[in-house]
């Protein structure tokens, strides 16, 4: 099936070329990272993460979000999916491996990841979020290529990829749980220890991971003769409208929280995000941002009428997609830093090796996306 | 006949030393068992528990702190980057609202608000590092202390986001040419790794106090000891003042204490 990602028009080349020239520039200045050591970075003993976890944070919830194609299509047989589903899983490999990339950048000592293997920690989270992302990985890895290599020929998929597709919706699930319990198992990081994370993480990512699929979904119909189907990008703009509604009221309840309580360490975060500390407040801007986009696209995406409209669900898709970066990326990650154990105000902003590197391994996901999504295209332009 | 009768005397006096010897054998076992290790571990568990109390009361000049902080930072090869973003730190000083910033209050004596707090490690008994560090690169010891294997730690700085004291440090950087004078007797690090105050375990072993207790032992401003042992130092200090912990409401049960 490989050989369909090898022919290609001059758009296509042209796209891989652009993403290999990224990759490269990222792989360079990574390069430098390794003999620098992470001081190339904006991180500091105060904020110890920062960009690259931001990424992996999110980009856990993108990886998630095939589930949902997967539950209304395997439980509750809604056929309309069956076009895309492919694209679901195939966008989580992507999203999977870009999450280990940006771990792996992270590390101080890259070439001690073993240890992680050679001495197993259950009582480390960390443990078994390698345990459940990579598990994720393989579960799409082995569903994808085999439900694809059947419909190449034209043949029902095989009976023992049902099981591994069941055992797939629940490791969905859990890969964001547990990436959510990194934080919410943290004495003293006031922003973190919420026991609404999970749901938080949850909701964010049944927002950003659909809204980004809508992007692809609409884009492949553009670039090629496949059509996905109009009902089934629908749905996933009702999918996106309920979670971006569900994801902002979680917020509301966490300022509740922490506003009617007044506990100044549950305040102090937010204060922080939004309205800034003793004159710090870098972040402010994208906070904002985060949050204006999140209320625009709620008010295009309510009313049926207006999601309706294509050109209008895919501005909502884009507005849903940033805003839910910044807030689950940034916003979280640097957020629940800000103030420091000993209540200082200590800023982060990324340095320019450290953009480059996060965009090099972007640049892989989408190397890789577009690899997997062509090979899925060819086939499809071919049976359908 | 005598000579039989000899003879059966020192049979029977043989068979009756064999038998008080065999019970005797049979008995020493607990005693045996005492003596192997691991019944030596289990014992150590109980035995010792390394704490500290910092009378801040003892620490009145500028050279009262230095004298601590560069014992330590000497002894352990702390690098000194000069800026504060790759900043490597074991023990150092911090303005009180920000030791205990949970109990701020803006009509504390000007003595306290202006004191600056000695702060390092606490090698909490319930070390939230511990809990989350994916190779058991920080692990907490029999003896309380959490400890540091620089060579197993994959850099994740998982334990800098789980320490709710802002102890752990990162060599962002390498970080031997910042070192001022090496000290041959401890390891240097590699950038990559995590690293933090070890009550100077390597002092402990050889009998000796740490480094930084040491420093001030004219006016007794840190005072060392073991918890678990009702006739030590810091028992009977522990026993005479009042004495706070950083955030004891975390649960995490800090193994440093300060007199205010």
């Amino acid at each position: 099936m490989f050989e369909k990602a090898l022919s290609g028009d001059r758009r296509y080349w042209g796209w891989i070329f652009f993403l290999l020239l990224i990759m490269g520039t990222g792989f360079i200045f990574y390069i430098k990272q390794l003999n620098y050591g992470l001081g190339i970075t904006g991180m500091s003993r105060d904020i110890s993460w920062g960009l690259y976890i931001a990424q992996f944070t999110f980009l856990v919830g993108v990886a998630a979000s095939a589930v949902m194609l997967v539950i209304p299509y395997y439980l509750h047989d809604y056929k309309k999916f069956g076009k895309i589903i492919i694209f679901g899983e195939f966008l989580a490999i992507s999203a999977v491996i870009m999450c280990l990339m940006f771990v792996f950048v992270d590390m101080g000592q890259p070439m001690r990841a073993m240890n992680m293997i050679l001495y197993p920690t259950p009582n480390s989270i960390m443990f078994w979020d390698m345990v459940v992302l990579n598990g994720y990985l393989l579960l799409n890895l082995i569903i994808g290529w085999t439900t694809l290599s059947a419909e190449r020929n034209e043949l029902p998929p095989p009976k023992w990829v049902k099981p591994l597709i069941y055992i797939s919706i629940p490791w969905a699930i859990s890969i964001h749980t547990v990436t959510a319990f990194l934080y919410a198992g943290l004495p003293g990081r006031h922003l973190w220890l919420t026991a609404i994370m999970a749901p938080r993480f949850l909701a964010s990512a049944f927002a950003s991971g659909p809204a980004l699929l809508i992007i692809l979904c609409l884009t492949v119909k553009r670039i090629s003769s496949f059509d996905p189907g109009k009902e089934a990008i629908q749905t996933l703009g009702k999918i996106v409208t309920y979670a971006v509604i569900i994801n902002l009221f979680f917020f509301v309840l966490e300022l509740f929280t922490a506003f009617y309580s007044k506990i100044p360490g549950h305040m102090h975060p937010f204060q922080y995000l939004f309205f800034g500390i003793e004159g710090h407040g870098k972040l402010i801007p994208w906070m904002w941002t985060a949050f204006i986009l999140s209320i625009m696209a709620i008010i295009l995406l309510i009313n049926p009428n207006m999601r309706e409209n294509e050109n209008i669900l895919i501005v909502s898709a884009v507005l849903v997609f940033i805003s839910t970066w910044i807030d689950k990326g940034m916003g979280l990650v640097i957020g629940g830093f800000i103030p420091n154990p000993f209540e200082e105000i200590i800023e982060y902003s990324p340095t320019v090796p450290e953009v480059l590197i996060t965009l090099g391994v972007w640049a892989t996901g989408l190397l890789i996306i577009t690899v997997l999504y062509k090979i899925a295209v060819s086939i499809k332009e071919k049976t359908v | 006949m005598v000579m039989s009768y000899e003879s059966k005397a020192n049979r029977r006096q043989f068979l009756k030393i064999l038998g008080f010897s065999t019970l005797s054998g049979l008995g020493s076992i607990p005693a045996i068992w005492a003596l192997t290790p691991q019944f030596a571990i289990r014992n150590l568990q109980s035995e010792k528990r390394w704490a500290m109390v910092v009378d801040m009361k003892k620490f009145r000049t500028e050279e009262d702190y230095k004298k601590c902080i560069d014992a330590c930072h000497t002894i352990h090869n702390v690098p000194d980057f000069g800026n504060p973003k790759d900043e490597v730190k074991w023990i150092w000083k911090m303005p009180y609202r920000n030791t205990f910033p949970e109990q701020e209050d803006e009509y504390i004596s000007d003595g306290v608000k202006q004191m600056p707090f000695m702060v390092l490690c606490n090698h909490c008994k319930n070390p939230p590092c511990v809990r989350v560090c994916p190779t058991k690169a920080t692990f907490k010891r029999i003896d309380g202390i959490v400890q540091m294997d620089y060579h197993r730690c994959i850099g994740c700085r998982f334990c800098m986001a789980a320490c709710p004291y802002g102890s752990r440090s990162f060599n962002f950087r390498e970080p031997r040419p910042f070192i001022k004078e090496k000290n041959p007797e401890y390891p240097t690090r590699t950038r990559g790794v995590v690293e933090k105050c070890n009550f100077c375990e390597e002092r402990l072993s050889k009998g000796l106090s740490p480094a930084c207790v040491e420093a001030c032992k004219d006016n007794k401003a840190l005072i060392f000891g073991d918890l678990n042992d009702p006739d030590s130092e810091v028992r009977k200090v522990l026993e005479s003042n009042y004495t706070i912990r950083r955030k004891p409401e975390l649960g995490t049960q800090p193994g440093v204490y300060y007199i205010v």
